[in-house]
């Protein structure tokens, strides 16, 4: 038998510990959808109440208000809005914290006038022996009309209470005091509001006539009511101001502080982490641990996942029968899934530091000290952590922008972070740096590979800040919001929530990014497995033609391999735009490598690898070259014998009979790499997060052009 | 006359009735009252943003909003 169950949705001010809270209600038992036509999370999990009763939670952004500055906030409202949607709350919690409560009550009395039940959820209340609050509960519980639970959600206190306040959700009375707050501020003007839908409560044709501007559905009554943009505005202030008196009058008969016991953590690691000399160090300090994390701890589940899919595709190659479906398995379908896996590691790791550091409070404090200097840039301080997430991957850094509220702040954000040096541009650097930059030491100490790839992540960094400079003082984008940041308390960061918050981001990189990189690994093998109607006769006329060479059967394989490229769709695609790329240096071998990388930055490695017809390595080439990094920084002389660097530093230009990978071509391409903006996932995210074609279009080509000329200047001024 | 941009650091004020259609609505909701004390805790390196408590409420707002909200001077400013 079903179980019945009860449609609960959590809100709760940010900071207020309402993500413990669903975690501890939910346990693992969440998914992550989407709303649908926008693009922000929907976390949702399942709570056992009883045998016949289970709650299905909504977790609803943080937000201070009901009334939305930005794209995470409007979902709040609309959630609780709609009453035809599947997911329409029979019961909200709220969720506060002990120690802000009044702030955090303005927005339980805003929702409480929404006319759903509502149970109120105190949280860390463990916290109010040490900050000397206390609480009359029987008093505030009469006062504010509702039901409250006293929990902390990090010491698993309370909850089963809330369970059962949940379960007995229809005792609850649905309260609406607007209209108390209605008739203070204009009592004539709320009167002739109310007349236009006699049916419909006060509070949601007020706040669907503030919020014209997010609302799913106008309505067309309201249409004529008066606009006035500053009267509206002024009854939302006089509102705010009444919600609060109230609600001081409330606080002041249940609720003190005992200030004396409070203690000072706060503000002596604030003066610390916020200190003009230090403040900065530390901020570099992790920066530069969160670097050594991705080259060093991320490299071994690498080495292990690239082992795993090499053999697995030599495993099916073997035991499956011969054939065009065997072929787009194992060249097409398993290294596709294993260009997107071997990144999980680089980007698990990512996002379990920065959860860390966001948990501990300590990332409102970058924001704070960075919020400056990033503004001349047209960005604002809360760019600096979709910044580092783009270090990993751009598509999690992209999603991360959405706490920014001001528009053009945001809409920069999201346009430059493809500059800086995602993991999938490191395999290229790395092959390319072993190959033009010798394996010497300046200074002594300083390995000069290891300082060429830092001068890439330097670039790429350089990049984002001057396009955002640039792009700030062109991009004529109106933006009212401003900028305002909570300075949490700081806390040791819960391993549930760090542990739930990583699983999340690695899995909308794999689902987001993972389904095009395949989708475009599949279609790039089949145009690389065939060509035109002469391509069928490739296999016999190469033999025919080297019959005399006396070729082993494996140089005749490579042989025949490589042509078969060179004839494939992909290779006529590679001669054609030929004379496009021979400026920058590179021959329609390179060429294809470009276009195949479309589809994933590191798949150039891998196409160039067939093209020389590199046997062994078909399948382990997006990892070799993270051997040369490691190599570029350790202290030991390593001698890297990888077969597709040797292969391609002997590869001959056959028109000046030098090297092909020279230094000048070597620099073209590097610099090609870290401004062209080859990926499919991250375009197609950035459309979906900006709802328009007009900004990826205008990355991919105002990048590729920068990229192209770039690279152009680099190669003429240095052959 | 005195604005949160003019209070030193440690320095307390009172948020003037006059900046109640001036105070950005989100600003308001967060806590940042007229006749509410507002203390300034600390100024970002580069002068900007300010670090505030109000209400409870720890935030950090730029100077160009801080600039335009009037505050009275409060009688225990030496806090």
């Amino acid at each position: 038998m079903d179980k019945k169950s009860i449609q609960v949705s959590l809100i709760g001010n940010p900071n207020t510990g309402k993500t413990s809270l669903f975690n501890q209600l939910t346990g693992l038992h969440q998914k992550v959808g989407n709303y649908p036509g926008i693009t922000v999370d929907k976390k949702q999990g399942v709570c056992e109440l009883s045998s016949e009763k289970e709650a299905i939670i909504t977790d609803l952004p943080g937000t201070y208000s009901i009334n939305p500055t930005s794209v995470d906030e409007s979902i709040v409202l609309r959630a609780i809005q709609n009453k035809t949607d599947k997911n329409y709350p029979d019961v909200i919690l709220v969720v506060t914290d002990v120690e802000n409560l009044k702030r955090n009550l303005l927005l339980f009395t805003q929702v409480q006038d929404l006319g759903i039940p509502t149970i109120l959820a105190i949280n860390m209340v463990d916290q109010m022996e040490k900050k000397g609050i206390s609480i009359n509960l029987p008093v505030l519980e009469k006062e504010l009309q509702t039901k409250i639970v006293l929990i902390s959600a990090k010491k698993n206190k309370g909850i089963s209470e809330l369970k059962e306040a949940i379960n007995n959700y229809s005792i609850l009375q649905s309260v609406t005091n607007f209209s108390s707050v209605a008739k203070k501020i204009d009592p004539d003007y709320f009167e002739s509001l109310q007349k236009i839908v006699p049916t419909e409560s006060l509070y949601t044709l007020w706040l669907q006539l503030t919020q014209q501007h997010f609302a799913e559905k106008k309505n067309q009554n309201l249409e004529n009511f008066s606009h006035d943009v500053s009267k509206l505005k002024k009854y939302q202030h006089k509102e705010t101001i009444y919600r609060y008196q109230k609600i001081n009058e409330i606080l002041k008969k249940t609720y003190t502080v005992d200030t004396a016991n409070a203690t000072d953590l706060r503000s002596k690691l604030d003066k610390i982490f916020t200190h003009r000399v230090f403040g900065y160090l530390i901020f570099f300090g992790l920066l530069l641990l969160i670097f050594q994390s991705i080259f060093d701890w991320a490299t071994v589940p690498m080495d292990f996942i690239d082992a795993l899919f090499a053999d697995f595709s030599e495993f099916a190659k073997q035991k499956l029968p011969e054939g065009m479906f065997t072929d787009l398995l194992t060249d097409g379908i398993i290294p596709g899934i294993g260009g997107v896996v071997i990144f999980i590691p680089q980007i698990a790791i990512l996002f379990f530091l920065i959860a860390i550091l966001e948990e501990t409070g300590y990332m409102s404090r970058v924001v704070f000290l960075m919020d400056k200097i990033m503004r001349r840039f047209g960005m604002s301080g809360k760019s600096v952590i979709p910044l580092i997430s783009g270090t990993a991957c751009a598509i999690p850094a992209v999603m991360a922008t959405r706490t920014i509220s001001n528009w053009k702040e945001r809409l920069i954000t999201i346009l430059v972070t493809p500059f800086t040096t995602c993991a999938a541009r490191l395999p290229v650097y790395a092959i390319l740096i072993a190959i033009i930059i010798p394996s010497k030491k300046v200074f002594g100490f300083l390995k000069l590979q290891g300082l060429a790839l830092l001068s890439l992540y330097i670039l790429g960094f350089a990049a984002a800040i001057i396009a955002g400079y640039i792009l700030n003082k062109s991009l004529n984008v109106k933006s009212k919001s401003f900028f305002v940041i909570e300075m949490p308390n700081y806390q040791i960061p819960s391993f549930k929530n760090v542990f739930l918050s990583v699983l999340e981001k690695t899995k909308s990189f794999v689902f987001d990014a993972g389904k095009i990189i395949l989708a475009i690994s599949i279609v790039l093998w089949f145009l690389a497995t065939n060509g035109p109607s002469s391509y069928a006769n490739i296999e016999k006329q190469v033999t025919e033609n080297v019959v005399n060479k006396n070729l082993s059967k494996q140089e005749l394989e490579q042989k025949i391999a490589a042509t078969k490229l060179e004839k494939s769709f992909i290779g006529i695609a590679g001669k054609t735009i030929e004379p496009v790329v021979k400026p920058l240096g590179y021959d329609w071998k390179i060429g294809i490598g470009l276009i195949t990388s479309f589809a994933a930055r590191e798949v150039f490695v891998g196409t160039l690898a067939t093209i020389y017809s590199i046997q062994e390595v078909d399948n382990t080439t997006i990892f070799v070259p993270f051997k040369n990094v490691k190599a570029f920084f350790s202290e030991k002389e390593e001698e890297d014998n990888s077969t597709i660097r040797k292969r391609m530093q002997a590869e001959i230009n056959p028109v000046t009979g030098k090297k092909r990978f020279n230094f000048a071509t070597g620099m073209s391409l590097l610099v090609f790499y870290a401004f062209a903006m080859q990926c499919m996932a991250t375009l197609a995210i950035v459309k979906r997060e900006t709802q328009s074609w007009k900004w990826p279009l205008i990355q991919l080509f105002g990048m590729g052009a920068l990229a192209y000329i770039s690279a152009l200047i680099v190669y003429q001024f240095l052959k | 006359m005195n604005t949160i941009a003019s209070l030193k650091i440690g320095q307390k004020g009172i948020i003037s009735e006059e900046s109640l259609d001036i105070i950005p609505l989100k600003l308001l909701e967060m806590g940042c009252l007229p006749g509410a004390e507002i203390s300034l805790i600390q100024i970002a390196p580069l002068k900007d943003p300010l670090y505030i408590c109000v209400n409870g409420s720890h935030l950090a707002i730029r100077k160009e909003t801080a600039s335009k909200i009037k505050i009275t001077n409060d009688n225990c400013t030496n806090g």
